[in-house]
């Protein structure tokens, strides 16, 4: 595959992200703002030796995409705000039985059904707290059509690496929006596949407690193990044991605490000397791009901090301008979920600010720049 | 002749947790046997399931097991054999869990016809969480939530399973061991969604409180109340009233299954691009 | 350089994939950058529906047009509902076919009636989107017709080319008639 520039949609860049991946496997459920994703994987995973399914529902096309990752075959699936909320029983399965698979929400309103053909931003929480019981969480947060493809890409290496589910947070806008990108050349993006064992069958512990990440051996391959959704010792049987509850719990989420760094990705414009930080992702950090340029103008030393990562959240990069700017400004399409975590990452060292819109409409750049004026 | 099921029985995985009298223990002996007479090996062969009591068997077996979320092993197990179809695959669970939670997954899965054998543990009851009302509990039948006795009609899982569209559709019980192994066996050979319902007795679900008080009598209730094809048809309606058919009920090769037909229309290329 | 296109019309009249045709020629045959996007109801016909194009030698940031230089109206609805927050120096461009109320004295305003031509021209509607591109291209010379056009050739299956052509040349022809040439 050579370098091509394309003009594409945000969602058609996820699934062509997909198969630049090698994601063989996609199940899903027609929703708006996302089916575009379906429809195009549904007419080209054939030709890459990947199969395609329309599910009866969400919740079992989480389950189908699990279930063809246990089988050794990447997987995909896509969704927006009240299909994500039937996900979420399965969701909470890839994470306990540790599978490895990506998982496109594209952010429309709500409660509820909510506005499907307008932008969100609000399955922030969602998606870190969605399922029930504690739980760790990679998500990621592209804003450009490129990023809808690279971040796609990044989200299977993730899901690969530390075997679990990822969940790339896109939004309406990001979606259905067009804009031409440079499809990179097959090695020019780093592509990761799972560990497989290296040892015997019998050897095989495929939740070994001793390691962050244990190898997932495909079924089929000769490594007979159980799979399952309840507290589990290291060969996957259902335990009782207290000890080994205790140690798989944590170790789902030391695999993020301990790899922040590999996980954690953040754009950072016109920072170095900003006094005021505008932390934006998605289609907020569109606007806020074009606020930072249009305040430098009027002498107003702003930046952008822009998360691709926001699970686990960037507390680092917050950490790094909090004692250094005056203050920073939260956009979001949402009353306030992104503000509340940065606030408490910001930890009182500077003034913390949200500006929203909840109205099916993105945010300009004229009402950040009103915001940073007046903070 | 004592039949080896060590080979098939996970070391170290027993006792189960079925309570004394439970018919799951002859329904899993019937599937080992079952399995190793098709020549599966264990490194193909997948057995899934949801959340139950019948679920737990996977857990047993030396296969690749797969114990999903409830009601959902039908929809992992769609997944399993999309990107694996030499994988030989059994889906099983309860009444509950296949009928109820799960009864979306069937019905679609038996209009697919995707070549899985879904094994449905028939017990009329939620056992694990206490002996509760299923969509199989018989009209009138006491449960922890139908203490003035089940008002809502019951499914009747085989014309539910024909109607949806499996291709292979067959009835045993728990007493009928024998016969239970030939018919799994059946439904193995089949291309395509082949259903087994088995009636099997929860004595301290459901037994206790509708008058079947001990293992045995729920077993010899089985075999009375089973009736073959062939006995049905010399039988007149007075005759078959309460009673239920047991063998293959419907069987259908004409319909293509589902990944082959997939790869077919799609032009599934097995290398890629 | 840039320029801020609001296309609108009705559902199912093709403006969303019209605006697409124009940004895609702008960025892969002129090298330019240019965004689309979109704003639409419900329903997959009818109502009033909006696709947005802007055309920059920078890059562009904000996706959705605050003040557009150019908006193009199909039908009353659409007009009267995404007309609006013009730049003072903005043009208008409407099909009088489905448009009878503009007030063309704030903002200078191109009487283009592509569905009428088209229709009575190739015996259909359909390609009025492709007679509208040539019509708006032909106004505000955005990129060169022949990129445009090649554009719209490479997006169809071989068989509509030739319809094609045609619509895109009646809309040019109207577009000249409009600017008074």
């Amino acid at each position: 595959m050579e370098r091509e520039r394309k003009f594409l949609q945000g969602n058609d860049a996820v699934a062509l992200g997909a198969i630049y991946a090698g994601c063989k496997f996609f199940a899903g459920y027609p929703i708006t703002p996302s089916t575009e994703v379906a429809e195009r994987l549904a007419a080209w995973l054939p030709a890459y030796g990947g199969r395609f399914i329309q599910m009866e529902d969400e919740i079992s096309a989480m389950a189908a995409v699990i279930g063809a990752s246990l089988a050794g075959v990447k997987s995909l699936t896509a969704t927006s705000g009240p299909g994500m909320s039937l996900k979420l029983e399965n969701l909470g399965y890839g994470y306990m039985a540790e599978v490895p698979c990506v998982i496109l929400n594209v952010m429309r309103g709500g409660p509820s059904t909510g506005t499907p053909t307008g932008p969100s931003q609000a399955d922030i929480m969602q998606a870190r707290w969605g399922t029930h019981g504690d739980h760790p969480c990679i998500a990621l947060t592209p804003s450009t059509v490129y990023e809808q493809f690279s971040q796609t890409v990044r989200a299977f290496n993730l899901a690969e690496k530390y075997r679990m589910p990822v969940i790339i947070l896109s939004d309406e806008i990001i979606g259905h929006m067009r804009e031409a990108i440079e499809i990179p050349a097959k090695g020019e993006l780093e592509v990761i596949d799972r560990m497989m064992p290296a040892c015997s069958a019998e050897e095989y512990k495929p939740y070994d407690n001793s390691q962050l990440v244990s190898p997932l051996a495909p079924f089929g391959a000769g490594y007979r193990y159980h799979v399952t959704g309840l507290n589990h010792d290291e060969y996957g049987f259902p335990t009782n044991s207290s000890k080994l509850i205790g140690l798989q719990e944590e170790r789902l989420l030391l695999k993020i605490e301990e790899n922040y760094d590999d996980i954690v990705q953040t754009e950072h414009f016109h920072c170095d000397d900003a006094e005021y930080i505008i932390f934006a992702f998605g289609s907020s950090a569109r606007a806020s791009k074009d606020a930072v340029l249009n305040l430098r103008k009027k002498g107003i030393k702003a930046g952008l901090l822009k998360p691709l990562t926001i699970w686990p959240f960037p507390d680092k990069d917050i950490v790094k301008y909090a004692d250094k700017v005056k203050g920073i400004l939260v956009p979001e399409l949402s009353l306030g979920q992104t503000v509340r975590e940065v606030s408490r990452a910001a930890g009182g060292k500077c003034k913390v600010e949200h500006i929203y819109r909840v109205d099916s409409e993105p945010i300009s750049p004229a009402q950040i720049e009103k915001a940073v004026e007046a903070m | 002749m004592a039949y080896n099921y060590e080979e098939y029985i996970r070391k170290g995985r027993l006792p189960h947790i079925w309570c004394p009298g439970c018919g799951y223990g002859i329904i899993m002996k019937s599937m080992i046997r079952a399995i190793a007479e098709m020549g599966w090996s264990k490194d193909e062969t997948v057995i899934a399931s949801g959340i139950g009591c019948a679920s737990r068997l996977p857990g047993y077996l030396d296969f690749n097991t797969l114990h999903t979320t409830h009601g959902r092993s039908l929809a992992f197990a769609t997944g399993i054999k999309l990107a694996n179809p030499a994988l030989k695959i059994v889906a099983l669970g309860g009444d509950g869990d296949m009928s109820a939670i799960g009864g979306n997954h069937f019905i679609h899965a038996c209009r697919r016809n995707i070549d899985i054998t879904v094994i449905i543990f028939n017990n009329n009851i939620y056992g694990m969480t206490g002996g509760q009302y299923s969509p199989t509990t018989p009209l009138g039948a006491k449960a922890a939530t139908a203490p003035f006795g089940m008002i809502e009609p019951d499914f009747d899982l085989c014309k539910l399973a024909i109607a949806a569209g499996a291709t292979f559709v067959g009835r045993s019980t728990s007493y009928h061991a024998l016969p239970m192994e030939k018919l799994f066996k059946e439904a193995f050979s089949h291309k395509g969604l082949s259903v087994v319902e088995i009636i099997a007795g929860c004595p301290t679900g459901f037994g206790r409180k509708n008058n079947q008080k001990t293992p045995a009598s729920m077993l010899l209730w089985q075999k009375e109340h089973a009736v073959t094809q062939k006995m049905a048809e010399k039988m007149t309606a007075e005759e078959m009233e309460g009673k239920f058919i047991t063998g293959i009920l419907h069987q259908d090769t004409s319909k293509k299954e589902y990944v082959e037909n997939y790869d077919t229309v799609t032009g599934f290329k097995a290398e890629g691009a | 350089m840039r320029y801020d296109i609001r296309f609108s019309g009705s559902g199912g009249q093709g403006i969303i994939t019209a605006g697409i045709l124009l940004a895609q020629a702008a960025a892969i045959k002129g090298g330019k950058n240019a965004v689309q996007s979109q704003s639409y109801g419900p329903e997959a016909r009818g109502g009033a529906s909006k696709a947005e194009v802007i055309i920059s030698d920078d890059e562009i940031n904000y996706p959705k047009i605050l003040n557009p230089d150019i908006v193009i109206s199909l039908t009353q609805e659409a007009y009267d509902k995404y007309a609006v927050d013009l730049k003072d120096d903005a043009l208008v461009i409407v099909d009088t076919t489905m448009v009878h109320e503009y007030d063309n004295k704030k903002h200078k305003t191109y009487d283009v009636p592509v569905i009428a031509a088209v229709s009575k021209e190739l015996g259909s509607a359909v390609s009025a989107n492709i007679a509208i591109l040539g019509a708006v291209n032909e106004i505000c010379s955005i990129v060169k017709h022949e990129w445009l056009l090649d554009v719209i050739i490479n997006n169809f299956p071989a068989r509509a080319a030739e319809n094609n052509k045609k619509a895109y040349n009646i809309g040019i022809e109207l577009a000249k008639k409009a600017l008074g040439e």
